[in-house]
Formats: C-alpha cells, sequence, structure tokens
C-alpha cells in the first residue's frame, strides 16, 4: 500500500477507505522545558483503523490530546476535514464530531449506563438549559429522538441488562464497553480510544476488538486508538504510527512496522556492547 | 385403548389456528419483544402476515414438502414465526439448541437433512458455515439479525426480511399454492421435530405430529382453564419441547400473547415489566431467585429483615389458605344476577366479621367489669386484645398485612405478582424452595413430563399440590408402573417415532402404544398421586446388595443454597462417595460476609472452610437419608468439592442441565479411584472448553474428606 496515494481504495475485507480526514503536519508540544511530541507528522484517512503506539512515556495520549484538540500544540499545525483548525474553546472541542474514550474511566459512576451515554449526545441536543432544566417544550420533544439514538447503541454494544444500573457497581470491562458507548453517541466522524483494552482478560478483550471492528463497519466511523496489546494493533488497525520518546520511527501497515528494526528496538531494547 | 384421534375439530394444524385467531382475535397481542428499550407489539394479525410473508418467501426460494428446516436462536418473534411460515409450506421446523458447539450441531443438522437453516444472528451463521464442510446438504441459510454481516458471501445467504420482502412481491403468484399446501395439512402430518438432549449418546430426534401437539395443548389448556388473555414469558431454550408446547402449541391453542425477553441477561428485569400469569421455570430458575432474594435480605437493615423473617415465617403455615389466587376464572362475563350475589355475600361477611369483633371487645369489656382479677390473668395468658378473635379471622388479617408489608413487594421484584399458574418440572425441586414460593400466594405446581410424550405425563392440580409428588395423570393420559417399577405413559401426545432411528423407536415405544419412561416410580396409595424416586437404570444395587439410588441423595443435597451439582457414586461398591459443586452466588456472598478472599471459583472450593460447611450439610444429609432404612447405604462416606464448575460445553451436563454421570465417572476417573483408595488428597488435570470453543487445562490438588455416617434407624429405637 502507497501511503502517499489519497486515491480511495478497498482493503482486503470489503471497507472503502476515503482521502485524508486528518493531517498532522509537523506537530510539537512543549510543557515549559519538556518536549513531549517533537516535529511529528502523520494522517489520518477516513474510515480507517488507525493505531498509536510505543512504550510507557512516548507521547502517545498527548498525541491523542492535540487530535481532538484539548491541546493546542506549540508549533505546527491540524488540518482537519480539509481546513486548517484554529486554536479552540472547549465547546468548540466538544462539536467538531471528534469523541473520545480515556484510559482512566471517565464516567458518571453514580448514574445509570443510560444516563451516561445520554450525556454523549449533549453536543445534539438544541434545546437550551432553560428548558432542558424545566423539562418542558422542546426537551420534552427533543428527548424521545435522542433515547432512540442512545438505545440503538445499547442494542448494538449489547449492554441492555445493565441499561439501568449505576456504572460504579459495574464490573472494568462494561464500564469501558459504556465509555465507548457514550462516545459512539456524539455521532462522531473520528472516535478516539486511549487503551480500550488495558486491564482487561482475553475474553473481554475479544469482545472489545469484535466491537470497534463493527463500529467502524456500520457506522463507517474513523477510529484511532493506542493499544499496549500487540497481538490486538497488529489485527485490528490497517496503519500503525510508532512512536518513542516523543518522536516518530515507524508509520505504515502492521506488517511493515512489525518488521522495523528501530521498533523492535524501542519494544525489545538493544544491546549496547 | 387411549382416545386416540378423538377430535375431529377441522383446526387440525397450527396454521389452522392461526388463521382462527385472526378471525376471533385479531386485533388482540400475540407477540411482544422488547427491543431498543420498548416492548414492540404484533396482534394476530400482523404476525400472521409477516408469518405468511416469510413462508411465500420459503416458497420463493424453493422449498419443498416435508423437509426440515433447522432454526438456531434465542427466543425470539422472527424464529417463532419462521417455524410456523415453514410448516405453512408443508415443512417441518427443526429448532436447535443455540448454545451447542458447532461439533453438537453438525450431527442434528446432518442427520435430519435440512436444506434450509434460519440463525438468529452472526454467532449461528457463523457456526453453521463452519460445518457447511461436513454437512453438505444445507443450500440456504437465512438469518434474523443482520449486523455483522454485510461482508459475507450472499448467494446461499438470505436476511429474513429480504425472504419476506420477495414472498410480499411475489404474493400473487404463490399465495394460490401457499393456500394449498396449508390445506393439506392433516392430523397425521409431522408438527414438529425436536432432538432429545442426550442423557445418554447421541440425540434423537422425536417426531411429534399435529395430534399430538393441538391435543395435548387442548387438555392442558382445559385443565389449567388458561384463557385469551393469559401472558407468558418466552425464555427458555427453543429447541425444548416445553417451550414448543407453551410459546407455540398452547399460544396458539388459547390464542395467548408471547413474550420474548430483550437479551438473554435481562430476563429478571423483562419478566417483572411483563409480570407473566403463566409462567414456567425449571426448579434451577427458581432456586436462583430464592438464593438471590436471601442474598438480598442479607443485606437489608434490621427492620426489614426481622419483618421478612417474622412474616415469611408465619406464611410457611397460612399461606396455602389464606395466599392462593382464585384458582377457577369467571367464565364469561358476571351477569346482573352474579353480581347482586357477590355485593350480598361480601356485604354479610364483612357484616359478620365486624360484628364479631364488635361482639368480642364489648363481651371482653364486660368479662373485665365483672371479673376483673381472672380477667386480667386470663388476658395475661392469652397475649394481646387481637386474640379474642377466632385464630383463623387473626391469621386472615396477619397475612395480609403481610401481603401489603412483605409477600407483594416481593413477588412484584420477583415479576410474580400476577401469576395464576406457575409450573416446575424436569427436576426435583427443594421442598423449601417449593414452600417458599407456595407460602408467598404463587400457585407454584409441578408436572412430570418428557418430550416423547409432548411434556404431559402427570401434573398437579390445583389445591392438591405437594412437593414430593408430581401430581395425577394428565387428562387423556394413561400411566401403569410395571413390575420393576419403571412408569409407562399412553396418551394423544404420545410420539410418533424417532426419526432414523426405528430401533429405538421399537424400544422405547410398545405395539401398544406404551412407552417406557425410563424412571422408577409408584403411585401413592389414597391420594393416586405419582411419585418419581430416580432414573430406573440408575437405580442399582451397591456390592452389599443394598439398594442405591443417587439422585435421591443428590437431590436432598442440592437443596442447600451452597450446593450446585452433586454426583454420587456407589454402584457395585461398598460404600457411597460424592463430587460435590458449589454454587458461586451463594458461597461468594458467604465468603465475602466472612473476610475469606478468593480469586477464583477454584480457590474457593478448595477452603478448608468451605469444605468444613459442605461437610456439615453432607452429615445432616446422611442423617436424614439413614431414616430410611431401605435406602440408608446411600449415606455418604467421602466427598471431594470439584475444582471447575460442570458444564454442558464440556459435555459433563446436557443442554437442559442434567447430570451425564457415566462421562462424569470417566472423565475424573483418577477423583472417583482416590475417593476409594482412602488417601487424602489428589493431584488431577483436566481438560476444559471455553465458550468460543477454545480448550485449556486446569490443574489442582483436591482435598478428601470424610463424612460421619449414621446407622441405619430401627422402627422403635435410636441406634448409635
Amino acid at each position: 500500500m502507497n501511503i502517499a496515494s489519497v486515491e480511495p481504495y478497498v482493503t482486503e475485507d470489503g471497507r472503502t477507505i476515503g482521502g485524508v480526514l486528518m493531517e498532522l503536519k509537523h506537530i510539537t508540544l512543549r510543557f515549559g522545558g519538556v518536549v513531549a511530541i517533537k516535529d511529528i507528522s502523520f494522517d489520518i484517512r477516513e474510515g480507517e483503523i488507525r493505531a498509536i503506539i510505543g512504550p510507557n512515556g512516548a507521547g502517545k495520549s498527548s498525541m491523542l490530546n492535540v487530535i481532538s484538540g484539548f491541546y493546542t500544540p506549540s508549533e505546527g499545525e491540524v488540518w482537519f476535514e480539509g481546513r486548517k483548525r484554529p486554536q479552540m474553546r472547549p465547546y468548540q472541542v466538544a462539536q467538531q464530531g471528534i469523541a473520545r474514550t480515556f484510559q482512566n474511566i471517565a464516567l458518571f459512576s453514580g448514574m445509570s449506563t443510560l444516563d451516561n451515554i445520554m450525556t454523549g449526545r449533549i453536543t445534539r441536543m438544541k434545546s437550551g438549559l432553560f428548558s432542558q432544566a424545566m423539562w418542558w417544550g422542546k426537551a420534552q420533544r427533543e428527548e424521545s429522538e435522542h433515547r432512540a439514538a442512545v438505545e440503538k447503541i445499547i442494542d448494538f454494544l449489547e449492554i441492555q441488562h445493565i441499561r439501568k444500573t449505576p456504572v460504579g457497581r459495574l464490573p472494568y470491562g462494561l464500564q469501558k464497553r459504556v465509555e465507548l458507548g457514550r462516545a459512539l453517541a456524539a455521532e462522531p466522524r473520528l472516535l478516539l480510544l486511549d487503551e480500550p483494552m488495558a486491564g482487561m482478560n482475553v475474553e473481554e478483550k475479544e469482545d472489545m476488538s469484535r466491537f470497534i471492528l463493527d463500529v467502524n463497519d456500520e457506522f463507517g466511523t474513523t477510529i484511532v486508538l493506542i493499544e499496549h496489546d500487540m497481538g490486538v494493533v497488529m489485527d485490528l488497525s490497517d496503519r500503525v504510527v510508532v512512536m518513542d520518546y516523543g518522536k516518530k520511527i515507524g508509520d505504515g501497515p502492521p506488517d511493515e512496522v512489525r518488521a522495523n528494526p528501530e521498533v523492535i528496538a524501542a519494544y525489545l531494547g538493544v544491546s549496547h556492547d | 385403548m387411549a382416545p386416540r384421534g378423538a377430535s375431529t375439530d377441522e383446526l387440525c394444524s397450527i396454521p389452522a389456528y392461526l388463521a382462527r385467531n385472526v378471525r376471533q382475535y385479531g386485533d388482540k397481542p400475540a407477540y411482544r419483544e422488547k427491543e431498543f428499550g420498548i416492548w414492540q407489539c404484533w396482534t394476530w394479525a400482523e404476525a400472521n402476515d409477516e408469518i405468511r410473508a416469510t413462508a411465500m418467501g420459503l416458497l420463493a426460494l424453493g422449498i419443498e414438502r416435508g423437509e426440515y428446516v433447522a432454526v438456531i436462536g434465542r427466543n425470539r418473534p422472527a424464529h417463532y414465526w419462521a417455524m410456523v411460515a415453514a410448516q405453512m409450506c408443508g415443512a417441518i421446523p427443526v429448532p436447535l439448541y443455540q448454545d451447542a458447539v458447532a461439533e453438537e450441531m453438525a450431527y442434528v443438522l446432518d442427520h435430519c437433512g435440512a436444506r434450509f437453516v434460519v440463525c438468529g444472528d452472526q454467532e449461528q451463521v457463523d457456526k453453521v458455515i463452519e460445518v457447511q464442510d461436513r454437512v453438505h446438504q444445507i443450500e440456504h441459510v437465512l438469518y434474523n439479525d443482520n449486523r455483522g454481516m454485510r461482508k459475507y458471501d450472499h448467494t446461499h445467504l438470505n436476511w429474513l426480511k429480504d425472504i419476506e420482502e420477495e414472498g410480499r412481491v411475489a404474493h400473487a403468484r404463490l399465495e394460490p399454492e401457499l393456500e394449498r399446501r396449508i390445506a393439506e395439512l392433516t392430523w397425521d402430518s409431522t408438527c414438529v421435530m425436536l432432538y432429545t438432549s442426550g442423557t445418554t449418546g447421541k440425540p434423537k430426534g422425536v417426531v411429534l405430529s399435529n395430534r399430538n401437539i393441538i391435543e395435548t395443548a387442548k387438555a392442558s389448556v382445559a385443565f389449567d382453564n388458561l384463557g385469551q388473555d393469559e401472558e407468558v414469558l418466552a425464555y427458555l431454550p427453543m429447541a425444548w419441547v416445553g417451550d414448543f408446547i407453551f410459546s407455540i402449541g398452547q399460544a396458539m391453542v388459547a390464542g395467548f400473547c408471547v413474550n420474548c425477553p430483550e437479551s438473554p441477561d435481562t430476563m429478571m428485569t423483562d419478566l417483572r415489566e411483563i409480570g407473566p400469569t403463566y409462567f414456567f421455570a425449571p426448579p434451577r430458575i427458581f432456586e436462583t431467585m430464592l438464593t438471590n432474594v436471601m442474598i438480598r435480605m442479607e443485606d437489608a437493615g434490621d427492620l426489614k429483615h426481622a419483618l421478612f423473617h417474622h412474616f415469611m415465617e408465619f406464611a410457611k403455615g397460612t399461606g396455602e389458605t389464606y395466599g392462593m389466587p382464585r384458582y377457577r376464572r369467571q367464565q364469561s362475563r358476571p351477569t346482573l344476577r352474579r353480581r347482586a350475589r357477590w355485593i350480598y355475600r361480601y356485604a354479610m361477611g364483612i357484616g359478620f366479621a365486624v360484628e364479631t369483633i364488635v361482639e368480642n371487645a364489648v363481651r371482653g369489656f364486660f368479662v373485665r367489669l365483672r371479673h376483673p382479677i381472672e380477667a386480667r390473668k386470663y388476658f395475661k395468658a392469652r397475649g394481646p386484645l387481637l386474640n379474642l378473635y377466632p385464630q383463623p379471622l387473626r391469621d386472615y388479617f396477619e397475612y395480609r398485612t403481610g401481603d401489603v408489608l412483605v409477600y407483594g413487594p416481593l413477588k412484584n421484584t420477583l415479576g410474580l405478582s400476577r401469576i395464576r399458574v406457575a409450573y416446575t418440572a424436569g427436576e426435583a425441586i427443594g421442598p423449601e424452595i417449593f414452600d417458599f414460593y407456595r407460602s408467598l400466594g404463587i400457585n407454584l405446581k409441578q408436572l412430570y413430563g418428557q418430550t416423547e410424550a409432548s411434556v404431559f405425563i402427570t401434573q398437579q392440580p390445583d389445591g392438591q399440590v405437594r412437593s414430593d409428588t408430581v401430581g395425577v395423570p394428565s387428562p387423556g393420559v394413561e400411566v401403569k408402573i410395571a413390575e420393576n417399577g419403571e412408569v409407562f405413559y399412553r396418551s394423544p401426545g404420545t410420539f410418533v417415532e424417532y426419526y432414523k432411528n426405528a430401533e429405538s423407536t421399537a424400544s422405547t415405544k410398545d405395539p401398544e402404544g406404551w412407552v417406557a419412561t425410563g424412571d422408577a416410580g409408584f403411585f401413592e396409595e389414597g391420594t393416586g398421586h405419582l411419585r418419581i424416586i430416580d432414573r430406573a437404570k440408575d437405580v442399582g444395587k451397591m456390592a452389599d446388595g443394598r439398594l442405591f439410588a443417587p439422585k435421591y441423595v443428590e437431590n436432598k443435597l442440592k437443596f442447600y443454597p451452597d450446593i450446585l451439582e452433586a454426583v454420587v457414586f456407589g454402584a457395585g461398591r461398598e460404600m457411597c462417595t460424592a463430587f460435590i459443586n458449589i454454587d458461586l452466588t451463594a458461597v461468594g456472598n458467604w465468603a465475602e460476609r466472612n473476610n475469606i478472599a478468593y480469586a477464583s471459583y477454584q480457590e474457593l472450593a478448595g477452603h478448608p472452610r468451605v469444605l468444613d460447611t459442605i461437610q456439615a450439610h453432607v452429615e445432616e444429609v446422611n442423617r436424614s437419608v439413614a431414616e430410611d432404612p431401605m435406602l440408608s447405604g446411600c449415606q455418604i462416606h467421602r466427598f471431594l468439592i470439584l475444582h471447575k464448575e460442570l458444564d454442558a460445553d464440556d459435555g459433563e451436563l446436557t443442554r437442559t442441565r442434567k447430570v451425564r454421570r457415566n462421562i462424569i465417572a470417566e472423565k475424573f476417573g483418577d477423583l472417583v479411584t482416590a475417593l476409594y483408595d482412602g488417601s487424602d488428597s489428589v493431584y488431577t488435570e483436566t481438560e476444559v472448553t471455553y465458550e468460543d470453543g477454545r480448550k485449556g487445562k486446569i490443574r489442582a490438588t483436591l482435598q478428601i474428606r470424610d463424612a460421619k455416617v449414621k446407622a441405619p434407624t430401627q422402627a422403635g429405637q435410636v441406634a448409635a
């Protein structure tokens, strides 16, 4: 596969990968004197599953935050949907069609699964704060529409049995699924998953992989994921970016990346003798 | 001869009943399913539309008369419709167990030679595709849920909705053919073929005719006065005969509504939302429900705890009298005269009650006046003022109070508030569990049946319900006991044959139509109720000639909430020994309460304090077994707790969760040896199959414990 080409093509399993959805050009991110990301460029294409891997502290999560717009890069440009992205206010970040899940689960633990996923719809709600608080007028009419969308997601993720359970009482694997559900509720064009399978057992990982593939397949959502389990990454993703100490050391299809000596060195270490 | 073919009704097939229901109850709900958080409903007329469209779709695909259509999936209206649609086309539905692994499925698909397979979802389609290279005759695979199916090769794969659409488009061409095929169905055409779960050997295909299913459904509907407004929850495997009789046979005959749960995990919530009036569950479900209630009561506050225990204790003796719903439903709308009579009776009743209360109060007052000292002594002895009223009245009031405070809310939580008739069957149910539900005022009854009889052999009539019998022969069923104690029956529901297995048919069903059940039992004198002791072939002799009835002891053990499963050995041996499976929910909760940390089932099962508890249970069972002189040899001398749960995926249980004794004895041969050679512990390795079909190994060292046994109690004297 030639990465430079931006012509749409069809993968082996029948998915269509479109043009460039997001392009990151020479991104550098500094926190005071610490350089988290050093001059990284890569692109994300419509409909693909893009993985970012690398050892601890490589700057993966920072990269995800740059993509989501939560961090503004110190240098470099982010092009999203063909436009250069300016610095954004938090609400603009939420409205641009990028949703994410977090490495350490960030759900409202006292609220039910249903309500948690419902919060994902907030950017799509048109009624004002007042009518929502009063449960009157537009808010009331809108509710059933949003509920229907949320129920589709609940059905999709097979979490009907915990619809009314407070998420704080759920096991870890299910909480992760609820978080994915909340991200999906925003109907994003780009979905960012920060270690969706950390701390899961084999069976839960298999389920999660299935869901990620299904999301990509059914909704055509572009997915960027960070993951440590190499088996999962290699199976799921179309292209992989490898980072180490804030630098990009590899980029390409899984097989190519796996054979890259620099990547092997970063993961397994090299003998200095 | 049994009243075979007694019915000359023109309604002789399920499609004929469907047509009648559309005429009579067209706009009444026929099917409900919860989807996207809402109960979706189809009336009889709507369901009929769907079924006919599916049937015409099948015709368009070229379905032939008399061929078999396999249906694999969980309980969903579309799957029931596919079965009826197949019947309309003159084909025979064969529902399969959806949790069967590909291997098991291959055998059945191959045996019945199905060209058409209807699958619930991607998982089932995958399994069918996996076995397709061995089972060549499969031509068309249809699926209901299209999720994840887009990338599949659709040359022989079709979405049910597409098929329906095709049928609707071509209806002008296909309608006459469909009508012709429906009209061809007779009493003797096959209604359904069901595979037995196979406690021993390969599953056998039981062929049931329209006569079997419809006669049985009619008789059982009449037996319990089931009406059109009944609600049932369809959640038991579709491949099981019970589900076919309840959700298709009786539902079609009585015209009631079948509700399908949202997903297997939501069954309890859905049960509560629907509040069925007619309910069937194996004892295991009732056990689980009770265990959950008890665990949650342990966590409740002191007041609730006290209330619960007081009223449950009270209900034990009184629930049967004051709690039961009125058994007989009114046949028609009450006339004015009947209403007037009710009002008169109620008024008289209330008047009488008030009179009694007032009279007692007044009399009490004068007694106190006239004989103050004696009266004080007397009332002190009898307790509070309420004691003045007659016992039944007091019990009635207390039960009603309990109903408001405890029984009602509890039944509501369990989803059993509206139950008129509930059945349990398949295994013996613990008397405590049975009494618990009865005392709440739930009309839980037992029945005895099997696939070959279209379920019903015996059942308990209202008002004659006990935990230790399985009731009297069902209407139209004759039952006899052979000399060796084996139960035989003959009925209109008796199966036609085992498919492609004349040998087994001949050995099970004699020319006069008597069928051997394989269970040993006897009729109780006086009441005429049947009691089942054990599987006839499991009842054996021990080395010294004493009677060995493993199931009898296992059931006693399983009545403890801590024990999920037990397997007793001892045929031809000196003494009895047992494998025990603990119940992770109950024991896990106990462990939490006692600060016992555990990481896995295996670790908990091997904990010394768990062993102590189980040992206490075993010894209690031994004491109770010793009371029966005939069976006192079955006391358990040694036992161990298994390191893994017995599982159908590993072949240790049948899909209906019955213990496969021989396979277990063979598989855990090393453990059985250790039980008899006197060692204290044994090291073992066991192969396990995961849900996705992969295999793994568990290693464990198991402790073996000796349990105290008691010499048999002789009549009139107590042995040491």
